[in-house]
């Protein structure tokens, strides 16, 4: 299977899940369909959506819940 | 005619700003960084106060319906017609169907993208500027949305040579940590002494709240002065009797996190501003992203002015170049 990085195409605050009391959009190993959200990214008082570019399972998140991260920063991978 | 296909994060109409209506309570608006903006338009030999899209931490994808020609200045986002690299702060030839499209932000927070001709919405009070809080000006008061086409205005004049490029040695310069002057006051007799050298002296970060309408920076706490609660202003040390909100001001609400009020900000209230941003440094404010560190440096209002002098020498070398 190849691997593919999931990358912020923002700078911003990373977020596993739609809001703070709410379960994350999905679990390390969990499949997913391209398009599928898996994260928010928090930036100027707005969350851009993190979608998966391809059909697959989320081998690994690279980022943890409230990370700071770049744009062009991996945050995770889809194998 | 442009058609938007991606919109970017937040990409709008902006122009020299809204003028002239601060007193009833509208903020001029306009390109956050004035210097890239104005490179932008001298490069495609427009005049200096035509809309451009200002593009903030994600760059749109456009498709030209005609032939134009465009110039892109300001953050380091790589700009690619049909997929292939092209140069920042340069005369660009684009032919009709080509579309323009940006790699990842990698310096810099907003990017300008001017057209020969200027992008063409209608005058709202004496300026194009998007004032997205209001719904006023741009194209429909709002920021670009997928499907939109942009009309493009009339050329005023011709356009510099494609190619033509604005020195290296003369772009904006980005840094993850910067100095930005301030004049301080009106307020800042409201601050001990221990706040204001804390204020002139901590790296301050960048926090996610950072947009045309202001930037709140994380820090330390400041500390005011202990007083009697003025006549008409409320009861939080941090506040004042209602003023107005000088462009650059930056206000501490309860001494927690400073905020620097920008373009589109509220235009008075009753927080003590302790500082403004001189107007030469705004630019290099719009240019600086969340996470990144801002360091406040104490200028007079003297400094201020001479500092704008040196920015207008570098913008007439500049028009010497591409003229």
């Amino acid at each position: 299977m190849s691997e593919q990085a999931v990358i912020s195409e923002v700078p911003g605050v990373f977020y596993r899940k739609p809001s703070p009391d709410e379960p994350v959009y999905v679990e390390e190993g969990q499949k997913v369909k391209a398009g599928e959200t898996i994260g928010l990214i928090e930036v100027m008082k707005n969350f851009y959506e993190v979608t998966a570019p391809a059909d697959g399972t989320v081998k690994a998140f690279k980022a943890e819940e409230g990370d700071v991260v770049d744009a062009g920063q991996e945050i995770a991978v889809i194998e | 005619m442009i058609k938007v296909l991606k919109p970017g994060l937040q990409t709008t109409v902006q122009d020299n700003g809204r003028n002239g209506y601060y007193a009833l309570g509208m903020p001029p608006s306009g390109a956050m960084d004035k210097f890239s903006f104005l490179a932008a338009n001298l490069l495609v030999g427009n005049d200096e106060n035509a809309a451009v899209l200002e593009a903030t931490y994600l760059g749109p994808e456009l498709e030209f319906q005609t032939d134009a020609v465009i110039a892109i200045a300001g953050g380091e986002f790589p700009p690619k017609v049909n997929g292939q690299c092209v140069p920042l702060w340069t005369t660009l030839a684009i032919r009709e169907g080509d579309v323009l499209s940006f790699d990842f932000v990698k310096q810099g927070a907003r990017v300008y993208i001017a057209v020969a001709g200027g992008i063409e919405v209608p005058v709202k009070m004496g300026s194009r500027s998007t004032y997205t809080l209001c719904g006023i000006g741009g194209f429909e008061g709002r920021a670009l949305q997928k499907g939109d086409v942009l009309a493009i205005g009339e050329r005023t004049g011709p356009s510099p040579v494609e190619g033509t490029a604005v020195p290296v040695y003369l772009r904006m310069k980005f840094s993850k940590s910067n100095e930005i002057r301030v004049v301080m006051g009106l307020c800042s007799y409201r601050l001990t002494e221990e706040a204001r050298r804390k204020f002139l002296s901590i790296d301050w970060t960048v926090t996610p709240d950072a947009n045309r309408v202001g930037y709140r920076f994380k820090g330390e706490p400041l500390d005011f002065v202990p007083r009697k609660q003025p006549f008409g202003a409320g009861s939080d040390p941090s506040n004042v009797t209602d003023l107005g909100y000088p462009i650059g001001s930056i206000q501490v609400p309860s001494g927690i996190e400073p905020i620097a009020l920008l373009h589109d900000a509220v235009t008075g209230g009753g927080y003590v501003t302790i500082a403004t941003i001189i107007s030469t440094d705004l630019n290099k404010m719009g240019q600086i992203k969340s996470n990144e560190t801002v360091r406040f440096v104490e200028v007079t209002l003297d400094e201020a002015i001479e500092a704008r002098k040196e920015l207008n020498a570098k913008l007439d070398e500049i028009k010497q170049i591409i003229s």
